[in-house]
């Protein structure tokens, strides 16, 4: 009887060991990630990896709303010209160091004087940063500016361990130290990035897995591939076109969340010697094409209705978007009309330039049919992505079919693109009442007051139509069944925390 | 023996200083700007002045040229644009991922091509020529991404025998290394096979209709000697040197290959070094691949001779 007791004391300790086995979480992302260092970092990708890896001043839920991550409360004085934030106490990086009102400072100094730094025009408004206390600090800006807020929810707002950053310089991205719930292991170029569970990390309750691999692999097909042998966990963008095969075949959920950026047609407008043509000199033919394409229609046929149909720089799902101005309907007679009305009754044609990607591709020869039947002739010239921004940011285009992967604040979306000398404003636009609006919204903390800002622009850009906005992508993030507390966020970011992996 | 080898070292040198400036160039002449995809989506005109300047790119292009050159003889082959390695970390870390798959998918194309040559030549004429010539053409014509999916398909995801993708040194656990790399390694040795089939079957038939053949067989040995030991030894040089100038071939269907099952070898480094215009790397990614070409074929044509002492002198 003793014996038989110990047997089966052994067995259930046994169980109890296997139960609680290392928990690793694989992660197929759709490309790998560039340098590990939030300052210098520019990928999508790599964004993904610091979710995990590097903890932010501030996040947002799925509502876009900024709520607390590594500073626990913030107020803005009254002209919005000063940021004061509490940090949250006990924190340390992953190499020790503590975390307080001191890093915070020398992180924004990285971030702002590394020549290599991504992060100089995202926190361009930060004139100096005052420590109050231990846990206190403040952001002096340079002029009002709300949107700084929603820039320390993403890479500007990542904390790195200073010693580390002063330590490593450059090189800091070849091992990365932050405060995130887990910390750098290992990378081999476009095989694998791991990491591990940080003990001390100050949500360690929310964190239910051991480590995290990210493993880059670029073809939809064979990423998917992975997830159904069960080498895979969740993957990263699940292609539009299997939606449907992976619902009914059972196993995998699909997580959805429409994404914060959009993808569009362009029109040189006053970009160089370029900009001089019918399509940049008359708003009419521009609305006229707008009128011609179906945006669900796009969204059916490329994307077997996976997207989101847009007409705004924000999508339809965003609190930002003016419902006053809704996705039109197909028009072709209107869209006649406005051709004729602009002098071309015969018709007319356009030059599009495309990224030479089978989506972009499609996507535009569907623009292409629906065009013609209004009699607007679309010429598609692919490129590769590189030389098309080249020739976009040169003026060297007529209209060019690109997107934006969108910011969490509206102002990410617009400001940049059509305010007179903008950064990316790459049609040239140029409107002094949009100018005077948009850098106004930048200056206003009461949401309602700024949407009205954003609405009057709206209404001045449908009509000028710099940009022909299409569709908005959705991210569809596909996970094993063995996966819950997954939930899918507009920024495309997998949080981890609260997830979890039951052994099946 | 070592002069023909030194002698061949030398010619080397040359060919590899022109490909390196063959390259060099056409990178340069590749349209699109490198620092403007670096500079990130908001394309900071500051950032991308700095970035032009640290990586010398306002520099004339010869100057940039001998600029590598001087590095590159120094045993510096520059850092990655993209992530920051460097680039002969790079190169040492995909190597051994690309020379594994290599020689596995040479393992394949012998063992199917060799065997199957002989066999055709020795039934020359038979059902078993002629089935063995059409499935040498269809691992020809079946173009790899295609086979690459479809084995995907049917091993990974239905069948689940074999992992789908991915690579594992094989230092870490040579089990797992060899099963991940089966489906890659038969993609690109199928083509392979089919090649070496052919050459393996005109030369078995010339040297099978030879007289020293017949004087074997006249002396009454065992056909199975005649085959393997007279003719099929004598057939082999050909092979050899065939086995040899495959090399370069198995390393550009690696490229295909490498992409499909997301291998992380030289071909995938290449391909996304290229896209990315990661100058450093494709650079750094030419020199090696070109050097390791004059290396496999130098050691053909040594094999050669060992193989046929009419050439020893």
């Amino acid at each position: 009887m003793t014996l038989f007791r110990l047997t089966l004391g052994a067995a259930l300790l046994g169980a109890t060991a296997l139960g609680a086995q290392a928990q690793d979480l694989r992660i197929g992302l759709a490309s790998d990630a560039d340098v590990l260092d939030p300052d210098q970092s520019r990928t999508f990708v790599g964004r993904i990896v610091y979710t995990a890896l590097c903890d932010k001043l501030v996040d947002i839920t799925p509502e876009l709303e900024i709520v607390p991550q590594l500073a626990t409360e913030w107020s803005f004085n009254d002209d919005n010209t000063a940021l004061t934030m509490t940090l949250r106490e006990g924190v340390t990086f992953h190499d020790g160091t503590a975390f307080n009102a001191e890093a915070v400072a020398r992180n924004i100094e990285r971030s702002q004087t590394l020549e290599e730094s991504r992060r100089k025009s995202e926190l361009s408004s930060i004139d100096s940063v005052e420590v109050l206390g231990d846990y206190e600090i403040r952001f002096n800006l340079t002029q009002p500016d709300v949107t700084v807020l929603a820039q320390l929810a993403d890479r500007a707002g990542m904390m790195i361990s200073p010693d580390a950053a002063d330590e490593a310089g450059t090189d800091f991205g070849l091992n990365p130290v932050c405060s995130g719930p887990f910390k750098f292991e290992e990378r081999v170029a476009q095989d694998r990035i791991t990491l591990s569970a940080f003990a001390d990390y100050w949500n360690a309750d929310e964190i239910h897995l051991d480590s995290v691999t990210y493993l880059p692999i670029p073809d939809t097909t064979v990423r998917l591939a992975n997830l159904q042998s069960g080498d895979l966990d969740i993957i990263d963008r699940l292609g539009a076109t299997d939606l449907e095969q992976v619902r009914s075949a059972g196993g995998i959920t699909v997580e959805e969340a429409v994404s914060l950026g959009y993808q569009g047609i362009t029109f040189n407008i006053d970009n160089g010697d370029r900009g001089d043509n019918p399509w940049g000199n008359d708003a009419r033919l521009r609305r006229a094409l707008g009128l011609a394409v179906g945006r669900d229609i796009i969204n059916q046929v490329v994307f077997n209705g996976a997207f989101r149909a847009g007409n705004q720089p924000f999508p339809p799902s965003s609190p930002w978007y003016d419902a006053e101005i809704p996705v039109p309907e197909r028009d072709v007679e209107a869209a006649r009309a406005l051709l004729e009305e602009a002098g071309y009754p015969d018709g007319i044609s356009l030059e599009v330039q495309v990224p030479n990607r089978p989506e972009n591709m499609q996507l535009m020869q569907v623009v292409q049919s629906m065009a013609s039947e209004a009699g607007i002739d679309v010429q598609i010239t692919s490129k590769e992505f590189a030389t098309m921004l080249q020739d976009q940011s040169a003026g060297d285009f007529t209209a060019s079919q690109v997107g934006w992967s969108g910011r969490i604040d509206p102002d990410g979306n617009i400001h940049g693109f059509v305010t007179t000398g903008g950064g990316l404003n790459d049609a040239g636009y140029s409107s002094d009442e949009v100018d005077r609006l948009l850098n106004e919204a930048r200056t206003v903390s009461d949401d309602a007051e700024r949407k009205a800002l954003y609405d009057q622009a709206q209404a001045i850009l449908n009509e000028d139509m710099p940009i022909l906005y299409l569709y908005h992508q959705t991210w569809l993030t596909a996970l094993d069944d063995a996966i819950e507390g997954f939930v899918a966020y507009p920024d495309g970011m997998m949080r981890l925390e609260g997830v979890t992996k039951t052994e099946g | 023996m070592l002069s023909f080898i030194l002698r061949r070292l030398l010619i080397a040198i040359p060919t590899i200083i022109l490909i390196s400036i063959f390259v060099f160039a056409l990178q340069k002449f590749l349209p699109g700007d490198p620092i403007l995809a670096m500079a990130g989506e908001e394309r900071d005109p500051e950032t991308i002045a700095f970035l032009r300047e640290k990586y010398r790119l306002n520099d004339p292009i010869p100057l940039q040229y001998l600029t590598w050159v001087g590095n590159a003889l120094a045993g510096d082959l520059g850092i990655s644009l993209r992530t920051n390695q460097p680039v002969l970390e790079l190169i040492g870390e995909k190597l051994p991922v690309t020379i594994q798959l290599a020689t596995m998918a040479m393992i394949f194309a012998m063992v199917i091509g060799i065997p199957a040559g002989i066999l055709s030549a020795v039934r020359k004429g038979t059902v078993i020529d002629y089935a063995a010539n059409v499935i040498a053409l269809s691992g020809l014509s079946i173009p790899n991404f295609w086979l690459g999916i479809m084995l995907i398909l049917l091993l990974s995801v239905k069948l689940q025998l074999l992992p789908a993708s991915g690579y594992v040194p094989f230092a870490d656990d040579p089990l797992r290394s060899i099963q991940v790399m089966v489906m890659p390694a038969f993609v690109l040795g199928t083509a392979l096979a089919a090649t070496l089939m052919r050459h393996t079957r005109s030369a078995m038939l010339s040297v099978l209709t030879s007289d020293y053949v017949r004087t074997a067989r006249a002396k009454g040995l065992s056909e199975r000697r005649v085959i393997l030991k007279h003719a099929f030894r004598n057939a082999l040089t050909p092979i050899v040197t065939l086995s040899a100038l495959l090399f370069g071939e198995l390393i550009a269907g690696a490229v295909l290959t490498e992409q499909i099952f997301t291998v992380p070898g030289f071909g995938k480094l290449i391909v996304d070094a290229v896209f990315n215009r990661d100058y450093a790397v494709v650079q750094g990614i030419v020199l090696v691949t070109a050097v390791g070409f004059i290396v496999m074929n130098l050691l053909a044509d040594a094999a050669y001779v060992l193989l046929n002492p009419r050439l020893r002198s």
